[in-house]
């Protein structure tokens, strides 16, 4: 019981930061039906922007909230930046093309942006300077530090803030409409570009945000840090069905706490030693040894799993209409 | 071929010995261009496979380096000290052919129904699903070898001919890498035969016709499943067999060599030459893979005479190169250099 309060926390935490990440794809698929590959690109460039700040305030003594926040500052506009311009020059002039052209030039925005990162940054691993004081709590049973609780709330604050901006100003109206029909929404008088590079951009703060929890959480950053985290985060948003902004937000905690869940529990689960009927014929099992087939070290498979899961069984994920087959 | 003018067999004359040749002018600088030019082989008949599924069938499929994968390590454990075992490279290789094909339709059943860019990125969750399988399946049995890999791989040999070693014959020196670069270059020639039959012929017009637009073609009585199907498995065979020869040429093998970054670049090769058109996707991954060893050679000592220091390694700048190929690519020739005749009139909407 304690493993699954504990993975659970975990599980959570780590959700929530692809659920804010999930919501960069979810948003721009919605609106022009793109899958913006280079979406975890940004997201790397945030948490870096944001890591080499964070190492250059640290020795100044200021409190490490102030620290994160000038870091966060400053990568959100490097990034709102980022997303502004590979729209306008990958994106934009493809948007009557066929579908996989765009795909393509997003895959090679994501491989301009990582190793631009990496002219930038090198090949070396970030640390996060040792500058905040983690304190744990005990919640029946299982510890959650102050850096989960913060990362969860400001997760939560984020979620909140972008589902005021969708569905209560004229902005968020604008996106909607332009969802639905980007025609008719020009007719309207909405000025689609502005409303499709504002989606971009608000995804990419997002992600800047994301990028800088996420590398705290974790304590490091890295140039190739983008790719896995934005595939479990798109991987997220197709669970929750991609284009639907809840789902996206469900989708991310969910695949959070089955990754978090799975590793916990797929190595005792995958121990033939506890068969009997297979115990008796494996050597290793003796003497109360194990015989583990797959351990915490396939984690990184569950994202996929779901993902191809998903699109198997229901296309239009938990949320979402159903598009996965839509020609 | 009744009735082709002279001049064409001699222009084909003149390029097969001009390819006779060029191993022995490649040695001539250096055996480092060989191993170069092998692997730039290699990748023409990678960027051939994927170009079934890809240009052929209209499937993107980005996760196509795990059948790579597949054949390369179905080579490595069946001809290595890891397992014992010392099959012939004649009867590995169509194992692992057959081997990658099975995870082709493994791959491809359950995606059928998905469209194009939700199937790449299924693809691709695909190949680093395999890519984690190869990474750790040391425990509890040792199967891979896990990240360190597969060593002292054999080199083919038949026929009293052993790939790994140097022989003289009427006076010329055959190193390795010359021996396999002929051996490659017949699989090659083998390859882009069986593409060409494909493409005029009724598989190859029924996946034009899947790609062009798939409700149509299945009214049209073509059964889209089994078609597509036989796309991914055909392609992925490919793929296998490609991984086998390049198991043999390499000695040695490990997860690293199968990152998602290679499955981009033979979309890169096939997207830069034209997806569907034989000459093109060839002519892509020549150029891709032969550019960057160029600049490999010019651009780093360029640096240190300007510079007095590598400020940008090669590496990077190759990425670079790929990203950019890929970007502008599609924004100003969406067809490819050598675009197929079908594609430049679906991207551009003229009539060819």
């Amino acid at each position: 019981m304690d493993t699954f309060l504990q993975q659970l926390v975990n599980g959570l935490t780590a959700g929530s930061v692809y659920a804010v990440v999930a919501l960069g794809y979810t948003m721009v698929y919605g609106i022009i039906q793109l899958i913006n590959f280079a979406h975890g690109e940004v997201v790397m460039i945030g948490a870096m922007v944001a890591f080499t700040i964070i190492n250059l305030l640290a020795p100044a003594g200021m409190p490490p909230l102030a620290v994160v926040l000038l870091g966060t500052a400053a990568a959100i506009p490097v990034c709102m930046l980022v997303g502004y311009s590979m729209e306008r020059l990958a994106y934009r002039p493809l948007r009557r093309a066929p579908r996989l052209a765009p795909l393509i030039t997003a895959i090679g925005v994501s491989i301009i942006l990582q190793h631009l990162a990496m002219l930038v940054w090198s090949r070396n691993i970030l640390a996060f300077p040792q500058i905040i004081k983690i304190r744990s709590f005990e919640f029946l049973g299982a510890t959650i530090s102050n850096v989960q609780i913060f990362i969860i709330a400001a997760c939560l604050a984020m979620m909140g803030g972008l589902a005021l901006l969708v569905y209560r100003t004229r902005l968020g109206t604008a996106m909607r409409a332009t969802a639905q029909n980007p025609q008719v929404a020009g007719l309207m008088g909405i000025d689609v570009n502005r409303v499709i590079a504002a989606t971009f951009i608000i995804g990419a703060a997002l992600g800047a945000v994301a990028g800088v929890l996420y590398g705290t959480y974790y304590g490091i950053a890295q140039y190739t840090m983008g790719s896995i985290l934005g595939l479990k985060a798109f991987s997220a948003a197709v669970l929750g069905g991609i284009g639907n902004i809840p789902g996206a937000m469900l989708g991310g905690v969910l695949l959070g706490l089955v990754e978090a869940l799975g590793a916990g529990y797929i190595g005792d689960l995958t121990d033939l030693c506890q068969y009997r009927w297979l115990a008796g014929s494996i050597e290793a099992c003796r003497d109360d040894g194990n015989f583990v087939l797959f351990g915490s070290n396939y984690q990184d498979v569950f994202a996929f799993l779901v993902l191809i899961l998903v699109l198997v069984f229901r296309p239009q994920g938990l949320l979402g209409e159903r598009v996965g087959d839509r020609a | 071929m009744k009735g082709t003018p002279a001049r064409v067999w001699l222009g084909i004359g003149l390029v097969a010995l001009a390819l006779l040749a060029l191993p022995f002018a490649f040695a001539y600088v250096g055996t480092a261009w060989v191993r170069i030019a092998n692997f730039a082989i290699l990748y023409v008949l990678l960027a051939l496979g994927l170009n079934i599924v890809v240009g052929f069938a209209g499937l993107l499929d980005l996760g196509y380096i795990a059948f790579y994968a597949v054949g390369a390590y179905v080579y490595a454990l069946l001809a290595s000290p890891h397992f014992n075992l010392h099959l012939p490279f004649w009867i590995i290789l169509p194992i692992g052919a057959a081997v990658a094909a099975l995870f082709g339709v493994l791959l491809g059943a359950p995606t059928l129904k998905l469209r194009g860019d939700y199937l790449a990125i299924v693809t691709l969750g695909f190949g680093e699903i395999i890519r984690i399988f190869l990474n750790n399946l040391s425990r509890p049995v040792n199967i891979t070898n896990g990240p360190q890999g597969i060593a002292r791989i054999d080199p083919f040999s038949a026929v009293g001919i052993n790939f790994g070693a140097t022989d003289s014959f009427l006076g010329l020196t055959f190193s390795g890498p010359i021996k396999y670069y002929y051996l490659l270059l017949a699989a090659t020639i083998a390859v882009i035969v069986v593409n060409i039959r494909l493409q005029n012929s009724r598989i190859g017009r029924a996946w034009e016709a899947i790609r062009e637009d798939e409700v149509a073609a299945r009214s049209m009585g073509i059964n889209t499943t089994s078609l597509k199907l036989l796309a991914f498995a055909m392609g992925a065979s490919f793929g296998g067999l490609a991984g086998g020869m390049f198991s043999a040429i390499q000695g040695f093998i490990s997860p690293e060599s199968f990152v998602l970054v290679e499955s981009i670049m033979v979309v890169a090769m096939v997207v830069l030459g034209g997806m569907g058109n034989i000459r093109g996707v060839i002519l892509g991954a020549l150029l891709l893979s032969f550019v960057p060893e160029i600049l490999r050679w010019t651009v780093a000592p360029l640096q240190e005479a300007l510079f007095g220091r590598q400020l940008i390694e090669p590496e990077v700048i190759r990425m670079l190169i790929f990203g950019l190929a890929l970007v502008l690519v599609m924004l100003f020739r969406p067809a490819g250099l050598l675009p197929s005749a079908v594609r430049k009139r679906e991207l551009t909407g003229q009539p060819a």
